[in-house]
């Protein structure tokens, strides 16, 4: 077993997606969000819209890091890489993210020292090989990624190595959630629950979803079955009028997520009492900040922080896209000013954003005229 | 959110606390498995890969339970009209004894 | 006598980033908003790899190529061989048979002479297996740290295969394509020769002179083929959006049928790239007309270095413009060009 290939089967697939015809009611639209933005790229990846029946719509969720960055941490962010001797390492997401004065790649194109890091403890390594230099990695990401920067953090102090530090803008997805589910022009039915960052906070975080606001939610796999699977799941519940926290991808997830993660990320973070989303707005105890314990490998701590705010462009309407009141092309920037080469709002910035997701993956499949010479 | 994806440890690196060697079909990485410390994953199990850290190791047994369910599905209902195609359950002729 | 308007230049962004070199939608823009309208002769001919001059009556193909590549060798090849094997190639696709080359080292002061002797080695070695003679060249050496070790700038021209008219507007609904085999070699290994990703796989570099393959192509089914590409930088991904945007027609792929090594697979889906969009450099796309498609497929197959190749898709009407791939289970997405290098990410 691969744990990959066997959950592409397209038989099964096909077998399943049948059944999700059988129990969706043909009378009822139903609205379902997948948080994770890891879900909206697998299911443009995968194109499962056009194995899924017409009345079930998805509505692509916050759990996009790079997308609900706000601009003015970028800019906060490469003022610190302006400093002499600083290298900016950081995941290959960041590097095309504009900030006011262009994007990491931009600043590389003008001799900033910007590097490309795969791990958090690659940047790590960058500082070991690079004693004479100051490694600062900017950090994203929900709870999945947030504890292998804390593991590094520790084993940066461990280890004494005193020319790295962390930019922390690393966020929580339940108070995401909560602020989308308070949010007065909201419909949904039901979530397919992120499945990579329960492997860490595991089930329990959503069951007031499903107790409160009677919503199923099912933790799922990205793999086109995990993601037919889940749907099913949630329409057997609908069906019997249930609303609970189920786990559909247990080959990965325990329901009590991973202990020695979440104590490495209390070891070395707290929660900021508020901090800005793009798209939704500011949002209490949503993030984290590094504890005054790791003070030396913060750079918030380490270098002064110009702290630039930067309002997003009014006409792009990301809240409501991200909100699912608005479809991704029914924005009035969407593939004219805003496009994933210059991206004007936030959820065209990163490839799992649903705009850009929505723009590469199944946009022109819908144009019907062709496609005009350059004039 | 969070690209992750599994793969097999195929060696624990001597001398290291918490580095393992990974293979994801026929790519070989060093990853941190500090994160599974609880539970240390030894050669042969697989894990789920999220930027260079074992995440979670990954259960064939769950994986497997969920194949069947999923290649089970429309059988019942298949298995129903085959039954139903031999004239079975509708009469209750068949019941009686002899 | 027609009035000489002044060409217009519509490339309007401030600097030159990596992403304008790197072979897609970046690159297109920079060559048809700048080079295109002050160095073109103004016809609006599609831009191939390379392009058929009439000198004194004879039709020549002609073509350049820069090469510069990080490691120097890698894997399955160097720069010395890839110069000689991407000018063939970029011929061998436009329909000739490249026959001399003139090319240019660019070195950095305090390169050492051994890996320069190796490249030059390299080349040469490339070159008879090629069968082209390398006929001229210049050497220009600048200052330490002004250049990376050595860069490779080549010239070759090639006589028209007889036959063979290779021309995006004669790509017709219905014809096929067919891909020489799998996909992405060179990129990944390149990427992981630069040890920054601390990958390990064994995995070499295509590089290849296809010349014998596309001589094969067109001995077996010449008027049928409409159009040739080698997907380098941007992959089989931008070659095939550039077609669909020149011949203004959809091109549909089936997913399962690309050819795609285990570990080249691997190193995207840990990366989380489209092996589409990784670049190549021993492989080529034809499109054919479908009453040829079986002949060019077995033509292929039985020419060294072919077995592998496959139809992988073919021309519809829509979506015209673009590259539509189905999955085995019929979902389907969208491939656009590449934007800039492929980048590794985690979201």
């Amino acid at each position: 077993m691969r744990f990959v290939d066997e959950f592409r089967n397209p038989e099964i697939i096909t077998r399943t997606a049948e059944e999700l015809r059988r129990l969706a009611d043909p009378a009822r639209h139903y609205r379902f969000m997948e948080v994770c933005g890891g879900h909206t790229h697998a299911i443009y990846r995968f194109g499962l819209k056009d194995v899924l029946p017409r009345n079930i719509e998805l509505i692509h969720g916050p759990g996009c890091p790079v997308c609900v960055l706000p601009m003015g941490r970028i800019d906060d962010g490469l003022s610190m890489a302006r400093e002499s001797n600083v290298v900016f390492a950081a995941f290959g997401d960041m590097m095309r993210v504009p900030g006011t004065q262009g994007s990491p790649l931009q600043h590389k194109a003008h001799g900033v020292d910007v590097r490309v890091v795969y791990s958090p403890s690659d940047a790590l390594k960058l500082a070991r090989a690079n004693p004479d230099k100051h490694v600062m990695f900017f950090a994203i990401g929900f709870e999945t990624t947030a504890p292998s920067t804390a593991l590094t953090l520790i084993r940066a102090k461990a280890e004494g190595i005193r020319n790295f530090s962390v930019f922390c803008n690393h966020v929580t997805i339940i108070p995401a959630i909560r602020a989308i589910l308070d949010s007065p022009d909201m419909r949904l039915d039901a979530f397919i629950g992120p499945g990579h960052v329960s492997t860490v906070i595991g089930c329990r975080p959503y069951e007031w979803i499903a107790v409160n606001e009677r919503k199923p939610v099912v933790v799922s796999g990205f793999e086109p079955l995990d993601m037919l699977q889940s749907i099913l799941m949630i329409l057997r519940q609908m069906n019997a009028g249930e609303a609970r926290i189920e786990n559909q991808y247990k080959r990965v997830v325990p329901w009590e997520g991973n202990r020695a993660a979440l104590k490495a990320m209390a070891e070395v973070f707290q929660l900021r009492p508020y901090f800005e989303w793009r798209g939704l707005g500011f949002i209490s105890q949503s993030a984290l900040r590094i504890r005054d314990e790791y003070a030396e490998w913060d750079a918030e701590q380490r270098f002064h922080v110009p702290g630039i705010r930067v309002t997003d462009p009014k006409a792009a309407q990301c809240g409501e896209v991200l909100k699912g009141v608005l479809k991704p092309a029914q924005c009035k920037l969407f593939g004219c000013e805003c496009t994933p080469e210059h991206p004007v709002g936030a959820l065209m910035v990163s490839t799992e954003g649903s705009c850009a997701a929505y723009y590469n993956y199944e946009h022109r499949k819908t144009m019907v005229t062709s496609i005009a010479p350059v004039a | 959110m969070c690209l992750a994806i599994p793969g097999k440890i195929v060696e624990l690196v001597p001398g290291s606390q918490h580095l393992g060697t990974v293979e994801v079909v026929g790519v070989r990485r060093k990853v941190d498995l500090g994160l599974l410390q609880d539970n240390m994953p030894v050669p042969g199990d697989w894990v789920l890969i999220h930027v260079g850290f074992a995440m979670s190791k990954i259960s064939e047994a769950d994986a497997l339970d969920q194949m069947r369910t999923l290649a089970m599905l429309g059988e019942t209902e298949l298995a129903m009209e085959e039954v139903q195609g031999y004239g079975l359950g509708d009469s209750g002729e068949h019941e009686k004894p002899n | 006598m027609a009035e000489i308007s002044a060409p217009v230049v519509r490339f309007r962004e401030p600097q030159i980033e990596m992403a304008h070199g790197a072979g897609g939608k970046a690159s297109r823009r920079l060559i048809e908003g700048l080079f295109v309208p002050l160095l073109s002769s103004g016809t609006a001919e599609s831009l191939g790899d390379a392009v058929r001059v009439e000198i004194s009556g004879a039709q020549i193909a002609i073509t350049t190529d820069s090469f510069v590549v990080k490691p120097l060798s890698f894997p399955g090849g160097s720069i010395g061989e890839l110069a000689v094997n991407g000018t063939m190639n970029d011929l061998a696709v436009s329909g000739a048979r490249g026959e001399a080359m003139v090319v240019t080292y660019v070195l950095e002061e305090g390169l050492p002479t051994n890996l320069l002797e190796a490249e030059v080695r390299a080349m040469g070695d490339a070159a008879r297996r090629a069968g082209v003679r390398i006929v001229g060249g210049d050497t220009k050496v600048v200052e330490h740290g002004k250049a990376d070790r050595m860069y490779i700038s080549a010239t070759g021209i090639g006589r028209p295969l007889p036959g063979i008219k290779i021309d995006p507007l004669s790509v017709r609904p219905g014809d096929r394509v067919i891909l020489s085999g799998p996909i992405g070699d060179h990129g990944i290994t390149i990427l992981l020769a630069r040890g920054e990703l601390d990958f390990e796989a064994d995995l070499r570099s295509d590089t290849r002179c296809i010349l014998p393959l596309v001589e094969a192509l067109v001995k077996a089914a010449g008027p049928g083929i409409h159009w040739m590409r080698d997907p380098t930088r941007g992959g089989v991904a931008t070659s095939l959006n550039e077609l669909a945007r020149d011949c203004r027609l959809g091109i549909n792929l089936l997913e399962d049928n690309v050819p795609v090594r285990d570990a080249v697979r691997g190193a995207c889906e840990l990366l989380g790239l489209d092996p589409l969009h990784i670049a190549n450099e021993g492989q080529f796309l034809a499109v054919v007309a479908p009453e040829y498609a079986d002949l060019s497929l077995n033509a292929l197959h039985m020419t060294d270095g072919g077995q592998e190749a496959r139809i992988i898709g073919d021309v519809r009407e829509q979506p015209a413009g673009s590259v539509l791939v189905t999955t085995g289970y019929g979902g389907s997405r969208i491939v656009d060009m590449l934007v800039g290098d492929p980048l590794p990410r985690i979201c």
